[in-house]
């Protein structure tokens, strides 16, 4: 008799364990996807946000044709390979932020523009758009961190491998792209 | 979480005690106090936060009323991985300080004066909001309102029941056992109850100060975590430590929801048992003593200050990877506007909030035209050109 009530308790035990191990992994594994989906987000809306600067900028910056195509080349280069893998699509954004760097570095020469409403509120949004594209990365970077461990860490692997969790993949940006993210300093 | 157990006991104590003294039945005063328990806790589920917003002033605003807030709420929110965007309220008061309310993600907003915004650069403001986002994310507010609502129970429950003992109560009970033992332990039980009704409040009181002022710590370390860059609500908290004005529109019981004590005087050390935040010195310290962003750097930081002893982060059993700061501010990136800048990017806001038009004159002066305003062309004061006054309805 008591036998059998160790029995019970073991098995209820395992169930247990499985259930709320496998719950446990598919909401971090939802929470990885979404925080993917909040960088996409973040990544267009600065596609969204580079024709309207180039187009405020435009009738000031004469004598920046070059730069100012730079930026709606590697714009349209980015938003092109949007849907391809995570290395060549950060190798074209860290691109972009290049070009917009450079634009943003040469708008010094132009105090007319810098007191352009239009432009301040542009700026406004495009820093903050780089921000939430860092802070979407961070959050990201930490789920993934997160689910990885779950997956790989006993005993919740056990449960991972058998139902077909795979660990996640970092976004990681080279160090170069990062030293370069536009800094919109002029003062 | 112990001490939210604690003072539920103190609750069921108090109901018993009282079921004791008043119908010689411990379980009926239970359920009195358990049935009052459950309908304020409701009433501060589901009512609390509209409560304080519209005793606070609070007017909310959309993104296009300040954008700079607005961005930087929504970065923060990213930054906590929350799903919804919690709204944003400006309260029109020179005093400097933020809160938080709503009882889940999906039902959370955010408040700051109209004197924080115009005085806090934006990492600053940045460290503030996370901050307060970390108090929904926690589920503080939630928290906090529950434990409140248990305070004000057990204060009510020991006030009413200590009068009565004392003017009325015994003599009833005294007149209905007479019997020379059964009298002794009546009064026995009475005496007690008595003390227990003096202290309950007080510890109870005591209690949910300690409550509060742990969840601070622990908003403070998920900001730093957010932002990477502590230092941002280091000074954000130095500037708040400095100004001492009062916020007109705060009380005793919304207190802890502020990002620093609204009540907090000059000169005073709020380090003793009675404040609802910790002192801001020393929150600043260990901000500045963090040596990463992840919260076993704000535990180890908080220790440090302390000399040693217990953390203050809960939970804390893996030792997680480490997480960098943030090397440069994240400030360095844009061009900040002034101090006269942002003063009067808030009061454009608020007058949007509160339904002035503007128009735009052709000399760039820009006229504000309040709700009431009578007539159908006003004069602009620079350049004497006159503008239509279109009201849109």
């Amino acid at each position: 008799m008591v036998v059998y009530w160790v029995i019970i308790g073991i098995v209820v035990i395992v169930v247990g364990f499985f259930w709320v191990t496998y719950n446990n992994l598919v909401r971090l594994r939802n929470q990885v996807k979404n925080a993917w989906a909040q960088i996409d987000v973040q990544l267009k809306r600065r596609y969204d946000l580079i024709p309207n600067l180039v187009e405020t900028v435009k009738g000031y910056m004469t004598h920046e044709r070059e730069t100012l195509e730079a930026v709606t080349n590697a714009r349209n280069l980015a938003q092109q390979v949007s849907s391809s893998g995570a290395g060549t699509r950060a190798k074209a954004e860290s691109e972009l932020s290049s070009a917009l760097s450079r634009l943003l570095a040469v708008v010094e020469n132009y105090p007319d523009l810098k007191a352009n409403q239009n432009f301040i509120a542009l700026q406004e949004e495009l820093t903050s758009t780089e921000n939430k594209i860092s802070f979407s990365r961070q959050f990201y970077n930490d789920s993934v961190l997160g689910y990885n461990n779950k997956t790989q860490m006993f005993p919740s692997n056990f449960v991972a491998s058998m139902t077909g969790f795979k660990a996640g993949e970092f976004f990681e940006v080279t160090l170069a792209a990062e030293r370069e993210a536009p800094k919109v300093s002029f003062s | 979480m112990i001490l939210v157990i604690v003072m539920g006991a103190i609750l069921v104590l108090l109901g018993y005690f009282l079921g004791l003294s008043f119908f010689d039945n411990a379980v009926f005063g239970l359920v009195i106090a358990l049935i009052i328990w459950v309908v304020m806790s409701l009433l501060a589920y589901y009512q609390g936060d509209s409560l304080l917003l519209t005793i606070s002033g609070a007017r909310k605003i959309n993104r296009d009323d300040h954008p700079r807030l607005y961005n930087i709420v929504e970065e923060m929110k990213i930054a906590s991985g929350m799903e919804k965007m919690p709204d944003i309220y400006i309260i029109d008061d020179p005093a400097l300080n933020a809160f938080a309310t709503g009882r889940d993600k999906n039902h959370a907003s955010v408040a700051i004066t109209s004197g924080l915004l115009q005085k806090l650069n934006r990492d600053e403001l940045q460290g503030v909001i996370g901050h307060e986002m970390a108090h929904i994310k926690n589920r503080d507010v939630l928290l906090m309102a529950m434990t409140s609502v248990l305070l004000g129970t057990i204060v009510i429950l020991a006030w009413y029941g200590s009068r009565f003992l004392i003017f009325g109560g015994m003599g009833g009970s005294r007149g209905r056992h007479s019997s020379g033992g059964g009298g002794q332990a009546q009064i026995i039980i009475i005496v007690v109850a008595l003390v227990f009704m003096i202290l309950a409040p007080i510890l109870a009181q005591i209690i949910y100060l300690a409550i509060s002022r742990k969840r601070e710590y622990l908003a403070d370390a998920s900001s730093a975590l957010y932002t990477r860059y502590p230092e941002g609500l280091a000074s954000a908290l130095e500037k708040l430590g400095a100004s001492t004005g009062q916020l007109k529109s705060a009380n005793q019981a919304t207190a802890p929801m502020y990002i620093v004590n609204p009540f907090r005087k000059k000169g005073l050390k709020f380090s003793d048992l009675s404040s609802t935040h910790p002192p801001i010195s020393e929150r600043i310290r260990i901000l500045r003593g963090m040596a990463g962003a992840a919260y076993n750097n704000y535990d180890e930081s908080y220790r440090q200050v302390h000399r040693g002893g217990r953390g203050i982060i809960p939970g804390l059993s893996l030792v997680g990877t480490p997480v960098p700061l943030a090397e440069t501010p994240p400030s360095l990136k844009v061009e900040e506007p002034s101090e006269i800048q942002r003063a009067r990017e808030t009061s454009s806001a608020l007058r949007r909030v509160n339904n002035f038009t503007s128009i735009t004159c052709e000399c760039g002066a820009v006229l504000k035209i309040p709700p009431g305003f009578k007539g159908d062309n006003v004069t602009c004061p620079r350049c004497h050109r006159r503008h239509a006054v279109s009201r849109g309805f």
